[in-house]
């Protein structure tokens, strides 16, 4: 057992934090501090930088253009862009398409994917769940019928409903699951489809969360015709890449990294915060409790991570055991978005749509990180819910590792 | 033992019920919530003069239909089952509870102003340093000639852009965080130097931040003792928090109805969701969470009369499980729902929000617990006498 760094991966660190302290746009900091709704061009603007130095997608084997670095320095990079309050590179793309291509798609699929993913001049949406069909993916109703066009090519015409499709509102391509055997088991007749999101009969309709925030979209097709050659993998077979793209999508759901940023915040805030003693807040006995247990929660969780890297690194994939920090993971971010909002007191009322700007006559009202602690803790509820609900996670783990 | 309600008193609750269910629907709500003033004065009026609910609390001396705390209560919960915006909290409660505790000489003329809905009043208590700490005030009333000059910064204000009256505590004496100096004020806000920041609240409300610049106003401003306002605030705060658990009970009673009616009607993996025993149990505890907060608020309300020890404790123990409930009920309303639980579209959301506001409004959780602890086994110290 050994948990120290090599000198090797000190010196990454070193490249990584300068890195990012010469190219981190600043402005985004501040944004992704405040918690505040990202722009597309905020999302994209680091994307980009990234893509041009080779590290946008970390896990990616070299020869599709990932950067060929070890664990140990994949999970450098997580802390320090979370130190850094880096905008997170969406995950739709890089975690959960990509992987999909480089192992599922034809050479010409690859060709035409894969560099665009990586540039940013394709921004994926994920369309898996439906307004029936949510964690219990594999119910899913939207049906893709063969034909074959005017023109001798073949087509499915397909026709559906997606929901919760995160940022669908900038996307240019949205990767679909689809019947295509209705007549077929439950989780056979399920193709994975790329549907160019231009095409006649795509409609994307907002959805307003709690927050306030447009976030996520119902996504409608009406007859879209989808060329065969955009089926990724073989027709019929598809669960077997949503299985595959379910597995990445969980591996970094844990958010260690970012929940460290967010206690340390925490500490910050209640450094300033006055508690009823008119002392700071980090000096009153229950809430020093509370985020004491946290860090120890968090802890936990870390060296569950850590453990599960390990094993990865010897050869074992992510297996069910990353539903564990699925669960721990989402259960500390909400709690962390609580004591947010515990300290913010009256000043977790007031709702403010966007943020007061520089040339704002109005000055703001109460301190500045109460300003999104409600909608933050009100959003921050869905991580529960999404990448399937923490009940569904506790049936696997009982399924599949306590074999009950 | 007699948990039973009066026949006056069912009588304004099935009135008031009956009310809210034809006009205040969700839909009729939302629009509320997103017009311009924010609430609804037409209904403020219907509430006084067609349901004739705002003299339900007052006695018949005070020019009330003769009730008290108990029909706050019953207002207060039908009010969260509708989640209401109106100001009957400022205005009845609370304003209405200064009135009738302080023996103020012109009580008889507001509470006359509020039963005819004239008057409507929201109090101004809260700093922006002070927490959950009612005599942490900076604001300052001084003596000036026969009257006072008051200048300050009042926080979130809740209902302040519909009032017409503030009561605002200030110091007349005594240091920052003294217990002593503390006085309290009705002010007419059209007054001149009183300056307000209107703002949406996240759980559809209005508030202000209220600013005092050299406000006079007039020597019977003052309500009850110059200096000795403290036990008095105190009062009406548990009184309000007992009214606005009651308005809790209201919004877990939707939360766990609407939760049970969706997981009845939602399916997945072939059957409705409520026959995973996992959902039973959790809508099982969301239930006894409900139930507890029942019976506190019933305990709180009863107490309200009892002396200030026993009621303060009373009104912080249900606190305490009222908060609770607030965040289980509502977190857990929100978790079953799944995805549509998210979605402003659906009522759930807009309950789970007042539910999480109320969880910190008049102090949290951490508060009333510390509160009672120190009613309960005398106040904190270091080591032992």
């Amino acid at each position: 057992m050994n948990l120290d760094f090599s000198p090797e991966d000190v010196a990454f660190r070193d490249e990584v934090r300068a890195f990012i302290a010469e190219n981190y746009p600043a402005g985004l900091r501040e944004k992704q501090e405040e918690g505040e709704e990202m722009a597309k061009e905020d999302f994209l603007s680091w994307h980009r930088v990234l893509a041009k130095k080779g590290w946008v997608a970390p896990a990616w084997p070299e020869k599709y253009g990932g950067p060929g670095w070890t664990s140990v320095q994949r999970y450098i990079w997580s802390e320090e862009t979370a130190r850094a309050d880096c905008v997170p590179i969406l995950p739709f793309g890089i975690n959960m398409v990509g992987p999909v291509i480089y192992t599922f798609a034809t050479p010409e699929q690859k060709e035409r994917f894969l560099p665009p993913t990586l540039s940013g001049d394709i921004w994926w949406a994920q369309g898996y769940s439906e307004p029936g069909a949510g964690s219990d993916l594999a119910s899913l109703k939207t049906k893709a019928e063969r034909f074959t066009g005017d023109d001798g090519k073949e087509y499915y015409l397909v026709n559906g409903q997606k929901t919760w499709t995160t940022l669908a509102q900038h996307g240019d391509w949205i990767f679909c699951l689809v019947r295509t055997d209705p007549t077929a088991k439950i989780q056979e007749g399920i193709s994975f489809l790329l549907i160019d999101m231009k095409s006649p009969g795509v409609t994307v309709r907002p959805i307003i969360t709690l927050g306030g925030e447009h976030e996520v979209n119902e996504v409608w097709l009406e007859n879209v015709k989808v060329p065969v050659e955009n089926r990724i993998y073989d027709e019929n077979k598809g669960w077997t890449c949503a299985k595959f793209l379910l597995a990445h999508e969980r591996s970094g759901i844990a958010g260690v990294a970012r929940s460290k940023r967010g206690i340390e915040r925490i500490r910050q805030i209640a450094q300033t915060e006055l508690g009823d003693d008119g002392q700071p807040l980090l000096s009153d006995p229950d809430f020093k409790r509370k985020v004491a247990d946290l860090e120890i929660d968090l802890t936990a969780l870390e060296y569950t991570e850590l453990r599960t890297l390990a094993g990865e690194a010897a050869g074992k994939g992510p297996g069910p055991e990353s539903s564990v920090l699925k669960i721990k993971g989402t259960e500390i971010q909400q709690r962390i978005t609580e004591l947010v909002l515990e300290a913010a007191g009256h000043y977790g009322a007031p709702y403010f749509r966007g943020f007061p700007k520089d040339g704002d006559n109005a000055h703001p009202i109460g301190p500045d990180f109460a300003h999104r602690a409600a909608p933050t803790y009100f959003n921050v509820r869905k991580t529960s819910i999404y990448g399937g609900s923490n009940e569904i996670q506790r049936n696997i783990i009982a399924k599949m590792v306590l074999g009950l | 033992m007699d948990f039973n309600f009066t026949e006056e008193q069912s009588m304004v609750r099935d009135t008031v019920a009956s009310f809210l269910q034809d006009k205040y629907d969700f839909e009729t709500r939302r629009k509320i919530v997103a017009s311009e003033s924010g609430w609804r004065a037409d209904y403020w009026k219907a509430f006084a003069e067609e349901l004739g609910i705002l003299g339900a609390s007052f006695s018949e001396e005070l020019g009330g239909l003769g009730g008290g705390a108990i029909d706050n209560m019953i207002i207060m919960e039908e009010f969260g089952k509708a989640l209401v915006i109106e100001p009957y909290l400022g205005t009845v409660v609370i304003g209405g509870g200064f009135m009738k505790h302080s023996g103020y000489a012109g009580a008889a003329s507001v509470i006359e102003g509020i039963v005819a809905g004239a008057t409507t009043i929201a109090f101004a208590y809260a700093e922006p340093q002070g927490r959950y700490t009612w005599q942490d005030l900076k604001t300052t009333a001084k003596k000036d000639g026969s009257g006072y000059v008051l200048n300050g910064h009042k926080a979130v204000v809740v209902g302040a852009p519909f009032a017409s009256h503030l009561v605002v505590t200030a110091r007349t004496g005594g240091a920052q965080r003294d217990t002593g100096g503390v006085s309290v004020f009705l002010v007419d806000k059209s007054l001149p130097g009183i300056v307000t920041r209107d703002y949406p609240t996240v759980d559809g409300g209005r508030a202000s931040e209220v600013y005092f610049e050299n406000v006079s106003i007039p020597a019977d401003a003052l309500i009850g003792e110059e200096g000795g306002g403290l036990p008095l605030v105190n009062k009406v705060l548990d009184e309000a928090t007992a009214a606005v658990g009651a308005e809790a009970v209201g919004v877990l009673r939707k939360l766990h109805e609407g939760t049970l009616d969706y997981a009845k009607q939602r399916k997945q993996f072939g059957t409705a969701i409520s026959n995973f025993q996992v959902l039973q149990h959790r809508m099982v505890d969301m239930f006894i969470e409900l139930e507890q907060a029942v019976s506190m608020t019933y305990m709180a309300t009863i107490k309200l009369s009892e002396s200030d020890a026993e009621r303060a404790k009373a009104v912080s123990a249900a606190k305490v499980r009222i908060g609770r409930a607030c965040k289980f009920v509502g977190q857990n309303a929100i978790q079953i729902h799944g995805g549509m639980g998210m979605t402003d579209e659906l009522a759930i959301g807009h309950y789970f929000k007042r539910a999480s506001i109320i969880e910190g409004l008049f102090g949290s959780v951490d508060h009333h617990l510390k509160r009672y602890e120190s009613l309960s086994f005398g106040p904190a110290s270091g080591k032992a006498a």
